[in-house]
């Protein structure tokens, strides 16, 4: 193993990053899949109940409100890592890395 | 005739051929022409990936697909969008922090290259092909519609463009066309979509009222299950579009243009975002289109009864049906400028995987960089050439239905290599190798022996393989024998690759070690 990765690997603030950004990020995967194959599923089991008008006098579906969903949740989904990534994870990691790179030119 | 619309078309092709001039006195290294230099915005790689992303054929081609049936046009929009979070959450970070110009230096860091290359660099060319297909034949129907040359004329016009686009500008160019192309459609589309509310009393429930009372479906028009209603086919096509997403080549690639993990972070949400609000419009045209086109018996052939132009024209009869023949112009140039920017990013890959990927690192290790940037440019020209000729033989299949093959093939070659090379420290070159292969064969047997080409295009009479979505069945394939293959390795060198997984984790948690790379 490389010196330097060695030494970011001793870090325990880098396994703790590392767990929290992999919980993060696996948590916002099961959503976004969950809400498309919910969405997916009805389609292929129950086309019926996305035919069904959101209320009555419209012709707007459930299908196309599901749709419509599915869609701002994958790019809401997008805008919370990026906020996260931004304020939280960018800094840890800059701060383990640095840390590391001194002690790497230190010794 | 329609004069604007070649006027335009002139215009477009005048702009990126003078944006490729530009982009060829600043090409000088290899770097310059895969990667730009590194030197693109996350903003502007998030609309030069939009740009890849909102091609021709989802413009044209579900829109058509919602103008015939209805509700299930809509499953690749919501499915082309749904890949978006994935790719961010799992990959592009990580991509960027490991490879240099291909996915393929990312899967080939702690496995065996060789192979690997060529495994990824073939998976590469397959998706490339069969989008690039998708793509020429949706050009050169626009082209023959309009502009009243024959189809081959107008497929080999484009073939010589993006051939001259890819080999002269190579990245910084593509990126270019890209991105001017992105502006030109979100704004066309935009205002399509804008018309259309206006013409029908800013309500989308007047659009879809109007709609249904139309449509050969009526009232069920919202219903799915008109274009696929077994659910086994739905939830492939649903798996194909998800995962595919994060394997096409020419869309991974642009994860290298930019400077570091953070700007590939920043393309992803603005590629999504521009992609989310591009295919809203499309709900609204691909409606609008079924109100306004269908009861204009003009659109239609008086002999066949069918949409002139085929299926994928309906966007391009509605542009007519609310903005006249200076609209229908403007829309078929910004068409026409999608399809020439989305060609030659694909080549562009294409390429990329032929002379970096092949090339450069398995045939001829020794060989400098401009002798590489020239073996690009060559393969530049064979790919077009190879996309002119199928381009040609495909004349009548569905474009959008031609991109879902190669998203068929990025769901279940580039994406599980990829993401179990990233995530999974007992992958081993020859799992990866078993798996890769099963899978490609799988996707591409599917493909050959299923129902549209074996039945549609060959004229058999039964398919072999009677899926027409062999996606699921290609991704599960090609995970489980990647798995297998792995667990079952217990060579020396095995061990040496799982002992590599720790440093590649850390780079590519962390970055570091990616900027020498990117040096090289």
């Amino acid at each position: 193993m490389h010196r330097l990765y060695r030494l970011i690997d001793e870090d325990p603030r880098f396994h703790a990053l590392q767990r929290s950004r992999s919980r993060f990020a696996w948590s916002l995967v099961a959503l976004v899949l969950t809400g498309y194959y919910s969405f997916v599923s009805v389609i292929a089991f129950a086309p019926a109940l996305f035919a069904r008008a959101l209320y009555e006098g419209t012709t707007i579906s459930i299908g196309l409100l599901a749709a419509l969903a599915v869609l701002l949740l994958s790019i809401g989904l997008t805008g919370l890592y990026i906020v996260r990534a931004n304020r939280v994870f960018d800094r840890l990691n800059r701060t383990i890395v640095d840390d590391a790179r001194s002690r790497f030119e230190h010794r | 005739m329609n004069i604007i619309a070649i006027m335009m078309f002139l215009g477009f092709v005048l702009v990126t051929l003078g944006v490729t001039f530009w982009a060829a006195r600043r090409t000088r290294t290899t770097k310059d022409f895969y990667a730009a230099g590194g030197r693109i915005t996350g903003f502007q790689n998030g609309l030069a990936i939009a740009g890849d992303f909102m091609s021709a054929a989802t413009f044209l081609g579900v829109t058509g697909l919602i103008f015939s049936h209805g509700f299930d046009g809509l499953i690749y929009v919501i499915g082309g969008v749904a890949g978006w979070p994935i790719v961010l959450f799992l990959l592009a970070e990580r991509l960027k922090n490991l490879g240099k110009y291909t996915f393929s230096d990312a899967v080939s860091l702690r496995l065996q290259a060789t192979p690997l290359r060529c495994l990824a660099a073939t998976g590469s060319l397959v998706a490339v092909v069969l989008y690039l297909i998708g793509q020429m034949v949706g050009a050169g129907k626009l082209i023959e519609v309009l502009f009243h040359v024959d189809y081959e004329v107008a497929v080999c016009t484009i073939g010589a463009l993006m051939v001259l686009y890819v080999s002269f500008g190579g990245m910084i160019a593509t990126t270019w066309v890209q991105i001017i192309k992105a502006s030109l459609l979100l704004a066309g589309g935009s205002l399509l979509a804008f018309l259309v509310y206006a013409r029908l009393g800013f309500s989308f429930d007047t659009i879809l009222r109007t709609a249904m009372s139309h449509h050969t479906f009526g009232d069920a028009m919202l219903a799915p299950g008109h274009l696929i209603s077994d659910p086994l086919s739905v939830i492939s096509l649903a798996t194909t579009l998800v995962f595919g997403t994060a394997g096409l080549p020419h869309i991974l690639m642009r994860f290298f243009t930019v400077r570091d993990a953070v700007e590939a972070r920043r393309s992803v949400f603005f590629a999504a975002s521009f992609i989310g609000y591009f295919y809203i419009l499309i709900f609204i045209l691909g409606f609008g289109a079924v109100a306004l086109v269908t009861a204009e018996t003009g659109y239609f052939d008086p002999a066949t009864k069918l949409l002139v132009g085929g299926g994928n024209m309906a966007a391009i009869h509605l542009s007519h049906a609310v903005g006249g023949n200076v609209f229908l112009g403007f829309i078929s140039a910004v068409c026409f400028a999608t399809i020439l920017a989305v060609v030659s990013g694909l080549t562009l890959s294409g390429a990329s995987a032929i002379s970096h990927d092949l090339y450069a690192n398995v045939i001829r290790p020794q060989a400098s960089e401009h002798d590489v940037v020239r073996v690009s440019k060559f393969s530049a020209l064979v790919l077009g050439a190879i996309a002119v000729a199928l381009g040609l033989v495909f004349e009548n299949q569905n474009v959008a239905y031609m991109v879902m093959l190669a998203f068929t093939i990025g769901a279940s070659v580039n994406f599980p290599l990829l993401f179990l090379a990233m995530y999974w420290k007992d992958l081993t070159t020859r799992g990866a190798l078993i798996g890769g292969y099963l899978g490609l064969a799988t996707a591409v047997g599917g493909i050959v022996f299923g129902p549209t080409v074996w039945v549609e295009v060959l004229g058999h009479a039964t398919p072999l393989f009677p899926h027409k979505y062999p996606g699921i069945f290609a991704l599960v394939i090609a995970f489980g024998g990647s798995i297998a293959g792995s667990l079952l390795d217990r060579s020396a060198r095995a061990a040496r690759e799982r002992a590599g997984f720790r440093d590649q984790f850390i780079r590519s948690q962390t970055g570091v070690g990616s900027e020498a790379a990117s040096v090289h």
